[in-house]
């Protein structure tokens, strides 16, 4: 147990490592490329120049490396060239938007998936089932922005319920969380609902449940009792690695509705060349995913004895 | 009369794949929207009314005429370019470059995916490691990255597509060959003496084929989709020439009161996409009835 812990947090650190290296090198090993963004391509050689020595760009790569590691480990992301302020300032209030946003759309989407899935697995072949797979595969077809489009269409200008945008300019509004939610809980959505509804159909055939049917098992006992728990083993990797997408499609939907969180921020990052701004976010990210994988791992452990840390 | 035995051929028997994906409703109608786009892309200059960038009068709305007596069955953008027009140039755009970002993709993926998985060993270490470093980023994050560094333009999206995508395949491709590697054929193969680059390719990659084709498709699919958030979120193809995505980009803003042109748009990249799902999901029923 200890040891495949020790393992897993290894091999955490190890990826963050490797990760970080590939920031680095994508994005600040080439001092020259760096100095011209942070002070605008209209600088002189000179200016460049001291700059580039103020700021230690003459180190080895190697040694830049492990400094920009050491700082960015503490918080320190450096200044945002846009913010005229440091990253670090800039950068948490944003992403305790996006956690907000992101734990309203968790509330809904999994609940709703998994019961759907459920139902469709226990149900194979029939109408339900047909319904709810047209549905997950109707919404997993259509991108974000698009069905932020047609949702916007029906909602904001035809029937006039939401908000069109979402910037939470006088104080944080529930109403306009709606549009970003409904968006992203309808991508999200058929992935979770497909993979709940294989699981669960798969469950239904096996044995054990055909056992506690003969048994004379009340239905409704068998599935809470025998099938629910099985069914919900395989899909709940899938359930945590939705984080990891989910950062993906706030970008998207923050962008499209204004919403001021960290995928819009990452975004607007990478629009204007704000190099330590887009580090920050490419880091912050990357800690998120590889977290949520590792939590994911360890979980999977616990759910299913049979894989249980070797 | 003697009846003549034909030998059995070298791997896998070929089996008619055609015929038996008609009998999927769901890959009959998924391939039929496919068709229907492909059609359109490659004879996107004769179906076209008009020059996707050429100006005529500024917000006509669809299904109307401009003064100057035009007719635009889906309108006109702020500049006055014909929507329709552009939506069958940007399906030859989309087409191509997802198309040419997924085999990309493949071509690199499925190498690492043979090597890993036939020759094992370090090699496997090697690829393996730097996959999963791959797929630890967040995909869209991964993208934007790559694109802010190297500029938006078809070869970077092409560029950034098959350096995120390439490890999903690759895994997908190793599994596949671990599985197939400790067949007879390879077997008999290794004992001929012949090389691991013709093993690899000759024998395991045409019998992995079947299986990678549904995956073809749903990543298909889904580097569309990218190509369409890339241009959405303004990181995609440079305009003048219409995409899809960078289409809704552009109208954005102008979409409280002249939302057809972005409807039209996220229409046309929403129906492909299904098309090639419903493609996927039909292919993946008929592979597993047998």
């Amino acid at each position: 147990m200890l040891n495949f812990l020790i393992r897993r947090l290894g091999m955490l650190i190890g990826t963050m490592l490797a990760v970080s290296l590939l920031t680095f090198l994508l994005l600040e090993v080439n001092g020259d490329a760096v100095v011209v963004k942070v002070i605008g391509p209209y600088s002189t050689q000179e200016q460049r120049e001291i700059w580039l020595e103020a700021n230690g760009y003459n180190e080895p790569a190697a040694l830049r490396y492990v400094t920009w590691l050491w700082d960015v480990t503490r918080g320190d992301f450096g200044e945002s060239i846009r913010y005229r302020a440091q990253v670090a300032d800039v950068l948490w209030p944003r992403l305790a938007n996006t956690a907000i946003l992101a734990a309203v759309v968790f509330a809904i989407m999994i609940p709703l998936s998994i019961t759907a899935g459920v139902i469709a697995g226990m149900n194979e072949g029939g109408v339900i089932d047909r319904i709810i797979s047209t549905i997950s595969i109707l919404t997993t077809s259509v991108p974000e922005f698009a069905s932020a489009v047609f949702l916007a269409f029906l909602f904001v200008l035809t029937l006039g319920w939401f908000p069109a945008t979402s910037t939470m300019s006088e104080g944080f509004e529930p109403m306009q969380l709606v549009m970003p939610t409904m968006v992203l809980v309808l991508f999200g959505f058929g992935y979770v609902a497909r993979m709940m509804r294989a699981s669960m159909s798969e469950v239904m055939h096996s044995n054990y449940i055909r056992t506690a049917m003969l048994r004379g098992l009340p239905f409704r006992r068998v599935i809470t009792h025998h099938a629910l728990r099985n069914a919900l083993i395989a899909p709940f990797t899938v359930i945590i690695l939705q984080i990891n997408w989910l950062l993906s499609g706030v970008i998207v939907v923050e962008f499209f509705f204004a919403y001021r969180g960290f995928g819009a921020l990452l975004l607007e990052a990478s629009l204007t060349q704000d190099i330590r701004l887009l580090q920050a976010c490419a880091m912050v990210s990357v800690v998120v995913a590889v977290s949520t994988q590792t939590i994911a791992d360890i979980g999977y452990g616990f759910l299913n004895p049979r894989v249980r840390f070797t | 009369m003697t009846e003549i035995s034909v030998p059995p051929t070298q791997g896998a028997a070929r089996r008619p794949v055609l015929p038996k994906v008609l009998t999927s409703p769901v890959a009959v109608i998924g391939g039929t929207v496919v068709v229907f786009w492909c059609v359109v892309a490659l004879f996107a200059p004769l179906i076209a009314p008009y020059d996707p960038v050429e100006q005529f009068t500024p917000f006509v709305r669809p299904g109307e005429s401009g003064p100057d007596g035009l007719w635009h069955m889906l309108g006109t953008d702020h500049l006055g370019r014909d929507i329709l027009s552009r939506i069958i140039f940007g399906a030859r755009r989309v087409l191509f470059f997802a198309v040419t970002a997924t085999f990309s993709a493949y071509a690199v993926g499925v190498t690492m995916g043979l090597a890993a998985g036939y020759l094992r060993g370090w090699v496997d270490d090697v690829v393996s490691t730097i996959a999963n470093i791959v797929l630890s980023f967040p995909v869209l994050v991964l993208y934007v990255v790559i694109i802010s560094v190297f500029g938006a333009s078809g070869g970077n999206i092409i560029l950034a597509v098959t350096f995120a995508s390439a490890p999903g395949i690759m895994r997908i491709v190793r599994s596949i060959v671990l599985d197939l590697r400790n067949r007879d054929y390879v077997a008999s193969a290794e004992t001929r003496g012949e090389t691991a680059t013709y093993i690899m390719f000759v024998e395991i990659l045409p019998n992995a084929t079947s299986l990678l084709i549904v995956d073809a498709c749903l990543r298909l699919g889904y580097v569309t989709i990218t190509i369409g958030v890339l241009g959405f979120l303004g990181l995609g193809l440079p305009p003048p020439q219409p995409d899809w995505g960078g289409m809704v980009n552009e109208a954005r803003s102008m979409a409280t009161f002249a939302p057809y042109m972005t409807l039209s748009p996220c229409a046309a990249i929403s129906s492909l996409v299904l098309g090639l799902n419903l493609l996927a999901d039909g292919l993946r029923e008929t592979e597993l009835k047998d």
